[in-house]
This record gives C-alpha cells, sequence and structure tokens, in this order.
C-alpha cells in the first residue's frame, strides 16, 4: 500500500456505509425499556408465587371461614375475602400455577403441532404445502372460541381438555408463521451460499434453516402465551374448566359475578391478575421481537 | 384478474367443504356407537329411532357422508335431541340479539380504532405512548373481566345501565361496549403501525412538498395504506366477534346465540354445538372471501397483468 | 411594516384570485428567460447551519453553507452519504424535519425572509414556488393513486385551477411536457405500470404541474439505468431553457456534468470546492475532492491501484496530499500518481469457464399465457485461467440469470457449461458430482450481509467455507487468520458479528470468504455497486491484488462501466439477454462496434450526442 497514512485518509474520507445516516439514527426511539424490566420482574415474582406459593402467603386458599365472608381488603386480607370467607390474595396467588401452567400446555400444543406441519408446508413442494395450508385454514375459519367449545362438547370438561382444545385453536397461528418464516430462510442468501460452499442439502437444513426457523420461535411463543392463558381463563369462566373450589382465575371471576352488586374485590383482583400476566407476557414477547427483528434477514 | 377471483372462490369453497368433512369426521371418529355419542345422556321412548333416521345411521358410512352435505346444503342443520325441536328454530330466534350485538360492538371498535390511531400516528412520542398502553391493556383484558369492571362502574355504583337482559338500546351499550374495547385495541394498533409505516416512505415526503398540511395528509392520503392490512383482518374480526359474543352474553346474561351455545356445550346437545360452528365458520369464511376479493381491487397493485 | 403587512396579505389571499393571476403569470415569464443576471435570485442562502437537538452530540450536521440560485440556471450539490446535501435541499421546502435547527446569517427564499416563515407560509410555497423530485419513482409516488391524481393535486390542493376539466387538461400538457407519450391514457395508470424511465418524468411532472420556479432534484436518477438517466437529464435541462431554476443533488459528480452550471462539492456538511464542473473536475482545491477524484476508476487508472492515488502539481512535487494548502490562487493544471498493481499472469491456454449457447427463457409472472420471456439467448463466453473477464449491462440485460448459471444455481434452458472441463448443467449431473467441485468456485454477492447467516460471527463464517477442507480445528483456526489478514482485517475481528461492520469491511470478509476454499473461479456479481467511492476504491485494489498473487479468475459482472474497464482483461456487454459484444476494455469502450455500446458509452461520457442517439433509437 502506499506510504501516507490510510487510516488518516479514511478520516478525510470517512464515510463508510454505516448503519443510516446521522439523522435516521437520531429519530431511532425506543419504547419499551423500563417496561420490559418491569414485565421481567413481575414474571419471576409470578413464577416464584407458582413454586412457592406458602411463602408468600399463609392462607389456606381453600379454607372457608363463613364468618368473614365478603371483608373488604384490609391489613389481614389484603384483596379482602370472598362470597364463603376465603382470603381473596391466597386463592389469587395459588391459582396462578393452574391459568399459568394451562395456559403454557395449550401454547404447547399449539407449537408442536404447529411447528411440524409449518415446516413441512414451507419446505415441502406444492403437495405437501396445499393440504397444510388448507388444514390451516380450515382450523382457522372457526372462531377459535367457538373451536375450543366444539371440542370441549367432544371431550368433555377438565383441565386437560380445555388445554387442548385451546391448543387446537392456536396451531394455524403458529403454523402460518412458521411456514413463512421457512419459505423466507428457504430463499435466504446465505442457504444459497451454503450450497455453494459444497454442503449437502442434509447439511444446510441442520446448520441453517431450521436454527433460523427456530431462532423466531420463542418470540411467537412469548406472545401467544398470553392468548392462550386468556382463552383458558375464559373457558374456565363458562365452566368448563376447572371446577369450583380451584382457585383458577377464570373460575373465581366465575363465582364473584353473584356478589358483584356489592363485592367489587373477589372479581377485580383475580382479572387485574390475569390482564398484568398476559401484559407482561406481551410487552417481553414485543420487546424480543424488536430487538431479532435484525437478526432475521 | 377474473382468474384470481374466481380461484379466491374456489378455495373458500374447499376450506367450507373440508370444515364441514371435519366436523363430520370428528363426530364419527369418536369411540362408542353414534347412537349413544347424539343422544348422550337422554333417553326418551323414540329418541334412537329418530337418531338413525335423521343421521342415515343403517347406511354405509359413504351415503351418511354425502347425506349430511345434501342436508347442510339445503339448510337442514339437524335436531336437537335435547330440545326436541329442529335446530335452525333453536337457533333462528336467537339470532338477532347477537347479530346486533356483533354488529353494533364491531362499529364501535372500528370508529375509534380508526380516530385513535389517525390522531396518534406520527406525532410525538408521548401520545403515541399514552395510546400505546391503552391499546396493550384493552387487547390483555379479558372480555369478561372488563364486563365486570364496566358492570360495576356504570351499573352499580352509577345505575347508568341495567345490569343484564335486551329490552331497549340501553341493554345493548356495555356489552357493546365491551365486546369492542379489546377488538379495538387490535385494530388500532395495526392501523397505526401501517400509518407509521405508510408515513416512513418516500412518497409522503412527496406529498408534503406540494403543500399539503398533516391532518389532511393522514386522512386523504395514508388512511388508504393503513385500511389494506384492516381488510385482511376483515375475517378475523367477524370470528373473534362472534367468540368474544358468546363469552359476553354470558356475563351480561343476554339472550343470544352464545348463550344457547353454552347450554348446548354443558348438555352435550351435539347437534346444536356443531350447527353454531358450522354457521359461525360459514359466516368468517365468507366474509373472508368478499375482502379478499374487494382487496384485490382496492389494491392496484395487484392488478397488474 | 409595510412590508410585513404586505407578505400578510398574501397569505391570507391564498386560494383566491391570487393564486391564479401568479399561475397566469408565471407562464407569461416562461418565454423570456436568461436574463438571469437581473432579476433576484430565487435563493439566496449564507452561513446555514441545521442541526438536530438529539442527535450528533448537538454538532449541526450543515455548517456554513453558502447557496445562491438564479432563475434558469442548475446548481449541484455533490458529495457521499451523509454529507448534508440532501438535507440542505430539504431545508428549502422547510422539510429538514419538524425537530431540526435551522440558523443563517440570511435564508431568503423568493425575496422572503425563510427564517420567518411558520408552517402556512412553507406549505404555501411548497408545490407552487419549489418542487421536489425524489429518487425511485416507485416509492415516491402514491401507489394507490392513479398518476393522473398525483400529477394533479398540486393543482387541486393549492386551488391553482377550478374545474375538473382544467385540471385534467393541464395535467396531461404537463405530462406531454416531459415527454410521456398518450398522456390521457398514462394518467389513468399507476406508478408501478409504468416503465422506470417513464415513472420518474411523472415524477418531475408532478413536481412541475404547478409551474413552480425552482425544481430541487434529490438524487433523480440513481437506481435508473444509464441511458434512462440521460432521458431524466434532458427534461430537467428542458425546464432550465425554460428559466426554471434547478437544484440538483448526486453523489456522482459524472452525472451533473452536462447540465450544472456550477458544483458545490460537500463533505461532512460542509462545502468544500465550489466552481463550474471543469473547474472542479481539474483543478480541485480541497484534499476531499481531489481524493474522490483520484479514487474513481477509469481507463487510465487500469493496472494501478486506485487508492493510493495522489494528486500532484505542476512542479513534480509528489507531496502528501494533507502537506498542500487548500486554496490555490491560480488554476494550476495537476495529474493524477498512482501506483502500479502487480503484474497479472493470464493462462490463456487453460479454460476454467466454457459457457456455449446457453438459453433461459421465464413465463411472465402474474399471467397464464404462454408468453415467455427470454432471460438469455445464445450466450457464449470462456474465460480462462488467471484473467478477469467483465460483463456489463443495464438491468434486464440477463447479466444476473447468467451469474446463476454460471454458478449451477440455475438450469439453462439450452447450451452447455463446463467448469474446468467437467460437464457442470444438465439434468444428468447429480448436485452429489457437483458438490465436490463447487469450492473450486465461488461467489461474491452485492449485498454481502444478506448471504451471512444472521447468527453467525467471523469465525464461523470463515469455518464453513473452509467445511470441505476437513482441516484439524487448529488448522482452521491459522486459515482462517491468514485470511483476513489477505484482506486487510485483524484476527481481533474474529469475534465481530457482520451486522456491526461497516460495508467496506462486510465485502472484505465476503471476499476472505471466497478465497478460503482457493477456488478456480469467482463469480463476483456488482461487488462494489454499494460502497462508496474511496471504500469502493480500496476494495477493488484488494480484488486486483489477490487475483493477481493467487491466480484466480474472475468473472466480474457490474452496471458501471468505470469499474469494468479498469479492473477487467475482457469484456462483455449484455443487452435483452444478448451477448452484442466482447473484447478488449480499450476496444470495446474505446471503439465501439454495435450501436448499443456505442449509446453505453456515450452516455456514461455525458455528452450530449447521447440523448439525440436515444431519440434515434426510439428508447422510452
Amino acid at each position: 500500500m502506499s506510504s501516507s497514512n490510510p487510516a488518516r485518509r479514511e478520516l478525510v474520507l470517512g464515510r463508510d456505509t454505516q448503519a443510516g445516516t446521522p439523522v435516521q439514527a437520531a429519530r431511532r426511539r425506543k419504547f419499551w425499556p423500563p417496561g420490559v424490566i418491569a414485565s421481567v420482574v413481575f414474571l419471576a415474582l409470578l413464577v416464584f408465587a407458582l413454586v412457592l406459593p406458602q411463602w408468600v402467603t399463609h392462607y389456606d386458599p381453600l379454607v372457608s371461614v363463613v364468618t368473614q365472608s365478603l371483608q373488604p381488603p384490609d391489613a389481614a386480607h389484603w384483596f379482602g375475602t370472598d362470597r364463603i370467607g376465603r382470603d381473596v390474595f391466597a386463592r389469587v396467588i395459588y391459582g396462578a400455577r393452574y391459568s399459568l401452567l394451562i395456559g403454557l400446555a395449550s401454547m404447547l400444543v399449539s407449537l408442536a403441532i404447529g411447528l411440524v406441519f409449518g415446516i413441512a408446508a414451507g419446505l415441502g413442494n406444492r403437495w405437501v404445502d396445499e393440504p397444510a395450508s388448507r388444514v390451516f385454514d380450515v382450523l382457522s375459519a372457526f372462531p377459535s372460541i367457538l373451536l375450543s367449545l366444539f371440542v370441549v362438547t367432544f371431550l368433555g370438561q377438565g383441565i386437560i381438555n380445555i388445554a387442548i382444545a385451546v391448543g387446537i385453536a392456536g396451531i394455524p397461528k403458529f403454523g402460518r408463521v412458521v411456514r413463512s418464516r421457512t419459505q423466507l430462510v428457504r430463499r435466504a442468501n446465505y442457504v444459497t451460499h451454503a450450497v455453494t460452499c459444497g454442503l449437502s442439502r442434509r447439511q444446510v437444513f441442520f446448520r441453517h434453516l431450521l436454527p433460523n426457523v427456530l431462532s423466531a420461535v420463542p418470540v411467537i411463543a412469548t406472545i401467544d402465551i398470553g392468548a392462550a392463558i386468556i382463552a383458558v381463563s375464559g373457558l374456565s369462566f363458562l365452566g368448563l374448566g376447572p371446577q369450583p373450589p380451584t382457585p383458577e382465575w377464570g373460575v373465581m371471576l366465575a363465582e364473584s359475578r353473584d356478589v358483584l352488586r356489592v363485592a367489587w374485590w373477589p372479581s377485580v383482583f383475580p382479572g387485574l391478575a390475569i390482564t398484568l400476566t398476559v401484559i407482561a407476557f406481551s410487552v417481553l414477547g414485543k420487546y424480543l421481537q424488536r430487538n431479532f427483528e435484525g437478526r432475521t434477514q | 384478474m377474473l382468474k384470481k377471483i374466481i380461484v379466491r372462490l374456489l378455495s373458500s369453497l374447499l376450506v367450507l367443504w373440508l370444515a364441514a368433512s371435519a366436523t363430520f369426521a370428528a363426530i364419527h371418529a369418536l369411540p362408542g356407537r353414534i347412537e349413544d355419542v347424539l343422544a348422550g345422556d337422554l333417553s326418551y321412548p323414540g329418541l334412537r329411532e329418530a337418531i338413525a333416521a335423521q343421521w342415515g345411521l343403517d347406511h354405509s358410512l359413504g351415503w351418511q357422508y354425502s347425506h349430511f352435505l345434501v342436508r347442510l346444503l339445503h339448510g337442514d342443520l339437524g335436531t336437537s335431541y335435547v330440545m326436541q325441536q329442529p335446530v335452525t328454530e333453536v337457533l333462528g330466534s336467537q339470532v338477532w340479539p347477537t347479530v346486533q350485538l356483533a354488529v353494533a360492538a364491531g362499529l364501535l371498535a372500528f370508529a375509534v380504532a380508526i380516530t385513535v390511531a389517525t390522531l396518534t400516528a406520527g406525532r410525538g412520542a408521548w401520545s403515541i405512548r399514552i395510546a400505546s398502553v391503552l391499546e396493550l391493556a384493552f387487547t390483555s383484558t379479558p372480555v369478561f373481566w372488563l364486563g365486570m369492571l364496566l358492570l360495576i362502574l356504570l351499573s352499580f355504583q352509577w345505575r347508568l345501565f341495567p345490569v343484564s337482559g335486551a329490552a331497549g338500546w340501553r341493554s345493548l351499550v356495555l356489552p357493546a361496549v365491551t365486546l369492542a374495547l379489546p377488538t379495538a385495541g387490535v385494530l388500532s394498533q395495526v392501523m397505526r403501525e401501517a400509518l407509521e409505516q405508510a408515513l416512513d416512505q418516500p412518497f409522503v415526503t412527496t406529498i408534503r412538498a406540494r403543500g399539503v398540511g398533516e391532518l389532511a395528509l393522514r386522512v386523504r392520503h395514508v388512511l388508504r395504506h393503513a385500511l389494506l392490512p384492516v381488510v385482511t383482518l376483515g375475517g378475523w374480526l367477524i370470528g373473534s366477534l362472534l367468540g368474544g359474543a358468546v363469552i359476553t352474553e354470558k356475563m351480561f346474561g343476554r339472550p343470544g346465540i352464545g348463550t344457547v351455545t353454552l347450554n348446548a356445550v354443558m348438555s352435550q346437545d351435539l347437534p346444536v354445538v356443531l350447527a353454531v360452528v358450522l354457521l359461525a365458520a360459514f359466516i368468517h369464511v365468507a366474509i373472508s372471501t368478499l375482502l379478499d376479493v374487494a382487496y384485490l381491487f382496492i389494491d392496484p397493485r395487484l392488478n397488474t397483468r | 411594516m409595510t412590508a410585513a403587512v404586505e407578505r400578510n396579505t398574501l397569505l391570507r389571499t391564498r386560494g383566491s384570485a391570487h393564486s391564479r393571476d401568479r399561475l397566469e403569470a408565471r407562464s407569461g415569464v416562461e418565454g423570456s428567460a436568461g436574463s438571469a443576471g437581473a432579476k433576484r435570485p430565487l435563493v439566496e442562502i449564507a452561513g446555514l447551519s441545521i442541526g438536530f437537538r438529539h442527535a450528533n452530540g448537538g454538532t449541526p450536521l450543515v455548517r456554513n453553507l453558502d447557496l445562491t440560485l438564479h432563475a434558469g440556471e442548475c446548481v449541484a450539490l455533490v458529495g457521499e452519504s451523509g454529507s448534508g446535501k440532501s438535507l440542505t435541499a430539504r431545508s428549502l421546502l422547510g422539510l429538514a424535519g419538524h425537530d431540526a435547527v435551522v440558523e443563517a446569517a440570511r435564508f431568503v427564499i423568493d425575496g422572503r425572509d425563510a427564517l420567518e416563515f411558520g408552517e402556512r407560509d412553507w406549505r404555501a410555497l411548497r408545490g407552487t414556488f419549489a418542487g421536489l423530485v425524489m429518487q425511485d419513482a416507485l416509492v415516491s409516488l402514491d401507489p394507490l393513486r392513479t398518476i393522473g391524481a398525483e400529477v394533479g393535486e398540486v393543482l387541486v390542493h393549492h386551488r391553482l385551477l377550478r374545474t375538473r376539466k382544467a385540471i385534467a387538461a393541464r395535467v396531461q400538457q404537463v405530462m406531454a411536457d416531459v415527454g410521456i407519450p398518450d398522456p390521457a391514457q398514462r394518467a389513468r395508470q399507476h406508478a408501478h405500470e409504468l416503465s422506470g424511465g417513464l415513472r420518474q418524468r411523472a415524477l418531475i411532472a408532478s413536481a412541475v404541474a404547478g409551474q413552480p420556479a425552482l425544481i430541487i432534484a434529490d438524487e433523480p436518477t440513481t437506481a435508473l439505468d444509464v441511458t434512462v438517466q440521460v432521458q431524466v437529464l434532458a427534461v430537467l435541462a428542458e425546464r432550465l431553457k425554460q428559466g426554471v431554476g434547478v437544484l440538483l443533488i448526486s453523489h456522482d459528480l459524472s452525472v451533473v456534468a452536462g447540465i450544472a452550471d456550477r458544483v458545490l462539492v460537500m463533505h461532512d456538511g460542509v462545502v468544500v470546492d465550489a466552481g463550474t464542473h471543469d473547474e472542479v473536475l481539474t483543478n480541485p482545491r480541497h484534499p476531499y475532492t481531489k481524493q474522490l477524484l483520484a479514487a474513481r476508476p477509469s481507463a487510465s487508472s487500469k493496472g494501478y491501484r486506485l487508492g493510493s492515488a495522489r494528486f500532484v502539481g505542476v512542479s513534480g512535487e509528489g507531496q502528501p496530499v494533507e502537506a498542500q494548502p487548500a486554496v490555490k490562487a491560480a488554476a494550476e493544471a495537476v495529474s493524477i500518481v498512482r501506483e502500479p498493481l502487480p503484474p497479472r499472469h493470464r493462462d490463456t491456454s487453460q479454460t476454467v469457464l466454457e459457457v456455449q449457447g446457453i438459453g433461459k427463457r421465464y413465463r411472465r409472472p402474474g399471467t397464464d399465457s404462454k408468453e415467455r420471456f427470454t432471460a438469455l439467448e445464445d450466450v457464449s463466453f470462456t474465460v480462462s485461467a488467471g484473467e478477469v473477464v467483465g460483463i456489463v449491462g443495464e438491468s434486464g440485460s440477463g447479466k444476473s440469470t447468467c451469474a446463476n448459471i454460471v454458478l449451477g444455481l440455475l438450469e439453462p434452458d439450452a447450451g452447455d457449461v463446463r467448469l474446468l472441463g467437467a460437464k457442470w448443467n444438465g439434468h444428468e449431473v447429480r448436485e452429489r458430482e457437483r458438490t465436490t467441485l463447487r469450492t473450486r468456485l465461488q461467489y461474491i454477492p452485492q449485498d454481502p450481509l444478506s448471504s451471512f447467516d444472521p447468527r453467525y460471527t467471523v469465525r464461523r463464517l470463515l469455518e464453513e467455507s473452509l467445511f470441505t477442507q476437513r482441516l484439524s480445528k487448529p488448522k482452521t483456526m491459522e486459515r482462517a487468520v491468514a485470511l483476513l489478514e489477505q484482506v486487510g482485517l485483524s484476527a481481533a475481528f474474529l469475534d465481530r458479528r457482520p451486522p456491526s461492520l461497516s460495508g467496506g469491511q462486510r465485502q472484505r470478509i465476503a471476499i476472505a470468504r471466497a478465497l478460503a476454499p482457493e477456488p478456480a473461479l469467482i463469480v463476483c456479481d456488482e461487488p462494489v455497486s454499494a460502497l462508496d467511492v474511496y471504500v469502493q476504491a480500496q476494495v477493488l485494489d484488494l480484488l486486483a491484488e489477490l487475483q493477481a498473487k493467487l491466480g484466480t479468475a474472475l468473472l466480474f459482472i457490474s452496471h458501471d462501466l468505470d469499474v469494468v474497464q479498469h479492473i477487467s482483461d475482457r469484456v462483455l456487454v449484455f443487452k435483452e439477454g444478448r451477448l452484442i459484444e466482447q473484447g478488449e476494455p480499450e476496444q470495446v469502450f474505446g471503439k465501439p462496434v454495435h450501436p448499443y455500446t456505442r449509446l453505453l458509452v456515450s452516455a456514461v461520457r455525458g455528452s450530449g450526442a447521447a440523448a439525440k442517439a436515444l431519440e434515434g433509437a426510439g428508447v422510452v
């Protein structure tokens, strides 16, 4: 190279291509970081409540003290008591495991089936893609709640059944996203390049295709689990899931309907729990999506 | 162009046919004899014979299947054994309140979403933040809990609206608002994102360079771009409203298809549930197809040869 | 006081007879252009500075800029990305951004003090006093509206014309003025239905419909084929003749050659050089401009390192650039001194790639008609060992299709491809047989980032390309570090991720990766098109050096004639799927035989003859 300092010269002429001009960089604002932190903390606490509820509250969620029925929130009962004197706070804490785990289970059902069908559809030729897409179309032709109701009609009521019902209704969402992602990755330049490097098709699949498709899954899963929790609590509200006296949040809401006129606390707190949980998952999921957006292609 | 429309129509018919077949297969895939499944816990004289006759159980499976499809095409949705009535009668009387609710909620959601999205897109960080938080809150709230909150506030505290029933327009307000809000949240989010994406496009600078003001820009130009993804969402929207109506009706004690369906699920009245599900699927697919075809006309980019 | 009252009256009467008068008055002015000197300037700016509160540490992005523009005059702002030229142009319309801080000693537009302007005032002059033409009409026009609606919007919004008929007539007239044939039909179409050149003209039409006194054209010809660029510039030249002022922004000095009266070279927010085009070209004053011009590839730079170019005064002293004074009193003739590249070894007896009569047809998307689009037809050429063969052509000429066929990613409908003597295409050849040979053929793409797995670090990328050599772990690492050194990057880059690197660095890694399996032939598909001039120079130097050292053959595809001429031993000219001319670059570009090649060459050289030749050829 020449004698004069190339680094110095680069300073004079400077600009190599960077990510956007300074003006554009200035305009990019981030909205979520404090919310993300709050969400993660909240979810961590929830998991703690799930695993060790007895450390959070000393009350038993099933024990009813009828003389204490419908006490408003006070120092002894932070969330008050319900119609038959059970501590609402304890019930909310113990109920976390039901809503969360059933929601998680149904999300996993959707994930597993949607993933398999989605990848097959994205990779395969028309003979594989068309049937798989039709399956998704058919499943999504039914409004998800009605589809879940239909499945429950067959399987009967109960925890496992509503997990399956909600899971089946959620298949098209996963399946379609996975399918389009697989198609995208399949056509990506780095996949083409791997072929030119002399890798076999099998190697390309396992080294590039599958990892890049799977990398998008946690994001969808996190966003979807919120919807799953709402659906599960909805079915429980309708009386199709866990039965009283199980402290599942949807069930608690159904029970609180009778006393709505006189007591707001048996309904507000469980509902708030559901809402906050779903918000936390959504915020986390959107944040992951935003940060992995640049990584996808 | 015509070819695309025909392809879309055929595809929808295929989906409907598959949906009907899937429900048929689901019924027959259950363990146990079909009469037992359909009869459930009931037992009264003439029940078994009625079931056998209607479903053609003494014929081959293939015959049963085609008979099933033919029945559907004629609009015969079967008979509810629990209620000892044709399903169409059971549903028919209850359709109107649900339609009222769904339409009211849908229109309200749409109106709210457009206003919020148009006013907040591309403006300062604060309005976007507030709108985002509200949208997030509404889409994360279970619809039945939202109803409860509204009841507590507006029915019990302030006695503005009745708690339940279907008498007069006042009893429609709370259920409609309850059903509309989560949907409005989703729509608003989608529209705002589409608006913001559109506002980032170079053609917006060209429009500004012609002297068009910000509000006129949004309403006359960019809104069209934002409505495109909403059109594709239309089918989902209907489905979500129908499904949400079930829960809302239970919540507010409103008569309607939702209540009927729930009772049917509880009493394992299969023909009714089947009919509702197929009907919902039909509406969903029909509206999706209409919207997809409309989309082909609206977006000129899809029009090219 | 009276001036302020006058201004307010002006604003309040917008939309009334006043505007109509303005429209008619201006059309009267159109004929009597040329006496620019006597008139007041359209734009008069001194000491302009534009900054953003939250960016760049508070330092303004444009500093101390002076600009004066008269009617019938064309001023060009030239600079690389990030130099502030677009920002300056947008500020003339008040479109710098609502959070922009604009300060100036003097900022007069159309005789009024623009620093006092409120949003209303800006909106009043947008479209009526000044029109904006941007890059790429496909995204700069609303895709959902018809061309007619877009062109007529200025008229409707500012209420310059009243009846629908009048507007429609005017729209068609403007479209015809800019050279769009059959305007009545075109007005009903949408942007994506028109060809690139027509689209851009429609964009210009939408900017001039309000008969503005000033046209601001921000990279109006970028991303267009060279032949189309000439047409678009001709439209602007027409307007100049009619007395409209033009502010032209470009990153390429040669584009503004035929049209600009004055050129301002911008770098890092400041104007570093000014003068007529020829002045700047032959006597650049600022070190930046000097390097910019010296680093451009051309016929004279062939065989030399571009990055090493230095300007040398008549006295013959090779002073380092930084030591020279920034301003020269008189125009001295300067020459460019460059360091030579290592010599190449071509071995024409050994054929690396042999392409015989390949053809490829596609069915046109969107229709079910039997109509087939011919991407390639009867193309034959060879590449010898150690040779650099350049492929040049415009978009749609088939060069990418050719590259894909050579790489074995696409099957030709006809013809044969032989790589190192072995049959490369055809359904009888199974992928497994090709796999072993694949490593002798590598690929450098235009956008390297998309060809890197987004999860991979540089280390993994290099490891993957060394995969088939089955070396041990430590040996692979050794090789990887050696490869990085060869392309001028330190071993510290191994753990970096490509998205965090600059464009030039990414391209170097792509080169390193391509060299890893020691290929006999590398296909380079527009490898430097996305890079700024100086980085481009460095990458070209690197490629040339490595090619000479390792004896690898290159198939270099580009739309940029200068780059191809600089680097190639032989050139192939493609047009609409056919190979229309081939030979040594000096021959093909110096004495072109085929009329299309002649067209291409003259378009690049920027002479007015090109436009005439285009009209003759009937190209639209």
